[in-house]
């Protein structure tokens, strides 16, 4: 695990010195015919296209075609219009799931983004046994969302776990039972959520300041800013396509979650900790409900582009590439 | 011409041995100690017949295993047989004629004459043909009493509903949790509706499901039973378990005063050597009104290409009907026979209680067999939300499964 995380902590320090003058020399030797360049790894590809054409295009049309139907056990295509979407809506098990979602997904943004830099940053004092603590940092991200799920069901349950350890020191009076009070449910998942995906964004912020020219720290201890402000206004807007990516791999893993809450909840008590794709799972399998199932989907894909749409045209679409 | 004769009764064995011999998957979700110990059963009684079960238990019940057995039969890798509960949760399957007629079967044993109570056969019978072979009934009514729990909080063992609300005070006193309820969300759906039938009775609890009448499902009768959920979300509070034979494990243990649940809990206390009337209690229909409901498992066959397979299935069929399997299963299960020609009597006092009020026609059909599983899932948010939701009102809770009533198939 050690050797891995710093051979991909390697490359980035790499990237961004040598990235300048290898641009330079692909300008030069640029052909005029576009379509036949590369040819071998046009075709290549293809297998790969038709399956994203076929299976996820073609999979996402028919799911949300199927949305406006009745079906049930099996797809069958009778059309009721927006009858599923009216009836999602008004379900308030969809709501509490979508409420979570918001809650789970703006804290674990704030939190992983926030706990990961500053772990990075730490990392990055040139400590000793830097090696052995992203090891252990990194760790749990080794571990799959259903056993952190149970381990966390299992340090969070208040009879084995923590209210238990804390009860036996002496404070009879302790209680720390998230998993089992509705209005805070969904922090204790939150908790594990962080747990296991922490270590992965210091990894990716340890690359990103690694990148960061060692002739800007000088500049500015030269000019006598403290070092919190370089990271904050020096650092941290260069390492702004890290910070891309970290978001986008953060922000999906919220848009899926199901698997840490099915192991550390079932969704619990009652519909507490519900989430959107769980609602998706049990209305289709569980109900017999395809339409129903559907309709949830495509409503998770419409919020996810509302979202990514107005953002990636920013983003990509503002400076055209001449 | 020994030789000769030592061939001619090989060959003639051979086929004979072959013929009816095949591998048979069969899936369920029969996983707790009393469970497994009745699927040996059935699987003792099937290799018996020179065919050969192969196991595949689902763990998680059966809103974890149900999706996993259809999308295999919808996938199109279906296993040899598998475990529904007779009712609505195969119908588009065999509509859509992925699963196997077994009416043949059906004829030539006479089930029609031997299976009591009809219903189970009707559950089983789509567009005139039946497609399943009933292998037990389960009734949900039933409340499991530690008397162990009593003994310790002193107050004498209640003999219904109301005596054990009573006494759930002096429970609590004694650090004993009076009602176990598990978090999975058919545990508390299913305690609704047992105190359905027990408080409002077997006409309510017709016109609510059968009739999906949304007028009575709003009235007063209706608003009682939520009085009573209410009560019985107080005494739960505390039972942090999820699975149901934890909570029946807590009755056992006696760290809960009692269990709402079907016959199947029986099989638990079977198994930890507790003597009905002297370890446990059980009251049948909460004590109040004693009417149970013919729930209950039933084995449905995909329909299979391998003809070998396919006469298996018969075998199966028949097997899991027969006298000798209904006996010998039935009892390690806690569960009542299918068919009312079978001497029980090995049974403790609580399945003779059961028979009893079978013989009696005191029966209602399942939700199961009248509801749709979609409309069974929207209960089981509601259920589910109202006993984990303090905040949430008996009137909140009413007026929404009013209107998942109205909307219900």
């Amino acid at each position: 695990m050690s050797t891995r995380a710093t051979a991909s902590a390697q490359p980035g320090i790499g990237a961004g010195s040598g990235s300048s003058s290898s641009s330079g020399s692909r300008a030069a030797t640029r052909r005029p015919n576009q379509l036949f360049r590369n040819l071998n790894s046009k075709i290549a590809s293809i297998p790969m296209i038709l399956v994203a054409v076929c299976v996820f295009l073609g999979g996402t049309l028919w799911t949300v075609v199927y949305s406006f139907t009745n079906s049930k056990l099996l797809p069958r295509s009778s059309f009721v219009g927006l009858d599923q979407y009216y009836r999602l809506w008004d379900a308030p098990r969809w709501v509490i799931s979508i409420q979570n979602l918001a809650i789970y997904g703006v804290l674990s943004l704030i939190f992983s983004l926030a706990i990961g830099f500053l772990l990075a940053a730490l990392m990055d004092q040139k400590i000793r046994f830097e090696n052995t603590f992203r090891t252990i940092f990194l760790y749990p991200f080794a571990l799959s969302f259903i056993v952190t799920g149970l381990v966390w069901q299992w340090i969070l349950n208040p009879e084995y776990g923590v209210q238990s350890i804390v009860r036996s020191l002496g404070w009879s009076t302790f209680t720390f039972d998230p998993l089992y009070d509705s209005s805070i449910v969904i922090y204790g998942v939150l908790i594990a959520g962080l747990w296991q995906g922490t270590g992965l964004v210091m990894c990716l912020m340890l690359a990103g300041l690694r990148g960061i020219d060692e002739d800007i720290w000088k500049a500015s201890r030269v000019d006598g800013i403290p070092m919190w402000r370089t990271y904050l206004f020096i650092v941290i807007p260069m390492m702004r396509p890290v910070f891309i990516t970290t978001l986008v791999i953060i922000a999906s893993g919220i848009v899926k979650v199901y698997d840490l809450v099915v192991a550390q909840t079932s969704g619990g008590p009652g519909i507490a900790s519900e989430v959107p794709a769980k609602y998706v799972y049990d209305y289709m399998f569980q109900a017999q409900n395809l339409g129903q199932g559907f309709a949830a989907s495509t409503m998770m894909l419409l919020t996810v582009a509302i979202i990514v749409v107005p953002w990636a045209y920013l983003e990509f679409g503002g400076k055209k590439r001449g | 011409m020994r030789a000769l004769k030592a061939i001619l009764v090989a060959s003639a064995m051979l086929p004979a041995t072959y013929a009816g011999a095949a591998d048979l998957e069969v899936t369920h979700w029969w996983t707790s100690g009393g469970e497994a110990a009745a699927v040996k059963e059935l699987a003792k009684a099937f290799d018996a017949t020179g065919n050969k079960w192969i196991d595949g238990a689902i763990a998680g019940s059966g809103g974890t295993a149900r999706p996993i057995m259809i999308s295999r039969i919808t996938g199109g890798d279906p296993m040899g047989a598998t475990q529904f509960n007779h009712g609505r949760q195969a119908e588009e399957l065999a509509q859509s004629g992925l699963m196997r007629d077994l009416t043949a079967v059906a004829e030539k044993e006479k089930w029609k004459d031997i299976i009591k109570p009809a219903s189970l056969l009707d559950s089983c019978t789509i567009n005139g043909k039946i497609y399943c072979a009933p292998v037990n009934i389960h009734s949900w009514q039933w409340l499991w009493l530690s008397n162990a729990a009593f003994k310790t909080a002193g107050v004498a063992v209640p003999k219904n509903w109301n005596e054990f609300v009573a006494a759930a005070p002096a429970l609590e006193k004694a650090g004993i949790i009076p009602l176990a309820i598990g978090g999975q969300p058919w545990q508390s759906t299913g305690a609704f509706n047992v105190l359905m039938i027990a408080i409002s009775g077997k006409d309510v609890f017709q016109k609510v499901f059968a009739d999906k009448d949304a007028k009575v499902a709003a009235g007063p009768e209706i608003a009682k039973v939520f009085k009573a959920a209410d009560d019985a979300r107080r005494m739960s509070k505390g039972s942090n378990v999820q699975d149901w034979n934890q909570a029946t494990n807590m009755v056992i243990t006696g760290k809960a005063g009692g269990q709402i649940m079907g016959d199947w809990a029986q099989g638990e206390f079977a198994l930890a050597n507790q003597k009905a009337g002297v370890d446990y209690t059980c009251l049948p229909g909460l004590g109040v009104n004693e009417v149970i409901s013919t729930d209950g498992d039933a084995f449905y066959f995909p329909l299979l290409k391998d003809a070998e397979k396919s006469k298996a299935q018969e075998v199966l069929a028949s097997t899991i009907v027969s006298p000798g399997v209904q006996v010998a299963f039935n009892l390690k299960k806690g569960s009542l026979p299918i068919r009312g020609d079978i001497d029980l009597a090995a049974a403790n006092d609580c399945m003779k209680k059961g028979l009893e009020i079978l013989a009696k026609g005191n029966v209602v059909r399942s939700t199961n067999q009248l509801m749709s599983a979609d409309s069974q899932k929207q209960l089981e948010d509601l259920f589910s939300e109202f006993f984990a939701k303090p905040a949430m009102t008996p009137d909140a809770a009413q007026k929404r499964f009013a209107e998942i009533i109205a909307a219900a198939d």
